[in-house]
């Protein structure tokens, strides 16, 4: 019995995966109404291109890709810090979490 | 093996995925999101990235997603209100650009990355070992990590001071 041939994925595969979620993540960055669901559209859009770098990196063999996702997670986690903390803030002074609430700065 | 593996993890994170843009609640959307990230740490591991898998799994789903949860829950967020005047150009022509987007970026893979190029198989390529991503990290990048460090310690302050009780 000849041994099951393991074909693997294309890396195309991967990349269109990536670029199915980095679409769905501006989809809900455009659509959605909440400060909170928007601002996790971002965290699903930078998901999406560190799905990139990891494929880049395993087709060139190279770590140099892996490092950038670990600085987007570092950002990342900045980011969530700060980014919540406004949402606190903006919550505490207007009582609303709806985008379109929050416009005094809109001409 | 990996077809199997990949199908139904990219199937896992299509679908929470476009549960996270579609449900109105943020709970919701945030559990949807943490299942994004954990099928996300397992394609990490089949392309031979087991330290960013795990870091993936800490970092993303379990420290800031838990922070999302917590501020959701603190504010008490419910389901959004139906919006009271709903524009239909948003309908009419956003949708079929998010469409154009995608076809875009798929267009523009195809044509940089010819299709049977490279096959990715676990165990193939392991550029990422811990070992050699922490020999990178203090070498080649031993800069941009020290940088890092200053920015998170401005991302901690600039947490304390936006969500600090005002005393007056």
């Amino acid at each position: 019995m000849p041994p099951i041939v393991n074909q693997g994925v294309p890396l195309t595969a991967y990349l269109t995966l990536s670029a199915v979620l980095f679409t769905l993540g501006v989809a809900g960055f455009l659509f959605r109404k909440s400060l909170i669901t928007v601002f996790m559209s971002i965290e699903l859009m930078l998901n999406a291109v560190n799905l990139t770098f990891v494929a880049f990196s395993y087709k060139l063999d190279k770590v140099d890709g892996h490092l950038f996702t670990f600085f987007v997670m570092v950002v990342a986690a900045a980011e969530a810090a700060v980014g919540l903390a406004i949402i606190l803030t903006v919550f505490k002074n207007r009582s609303t979490l709806l985008v379109d609430d929050v416009d005094s700065m809109k001409l | 093996m990996d077809a199997l593996l990949f199908g139904l993890f990219a199937t896992i994170a299509v679908v929470c995925g476009f549960v996270m843009v579609t449900q109105k609640h943020p709970i919701t959307s945030a559990l949807s999101l943490v299942g994004v990230m954990g099928s996300l740490a397992i394609l990490y591991l089949l392309l031979g990235a087991p330290f960013i898998a795990a870091a993936q799994l800490i970092v993303y789903a379990g420290a800031i997603m838990v922070l999302f949860l917590f501020v959701i829950m603190l504010l008490n967020a419910g389901a959004e209100p139906k919006p009271a005047r709903s524009s239909l150009l948003a309908k009419v022509i956003g949708i079929p650009l998010i469409i154009a987007l995608l076809g875009m970026l798929s267009f523009l893979i195809h044509l940089t990355v010819p299709p049977a190029d490279t096959m990715v198989k676990f165990g193939g390529n392991t550029p990422g070992s811990p070992e050699a991503v922490g020999r990178a990290l203090f070498t080649t990048y031993l800069l941009p990590f020290e940088v890092t460090s200053v920015l998170v310690l401005i991302a901690i302050l600039g947490a304390v001071v936006l969500a600090r009780k005002e005393m007056d």
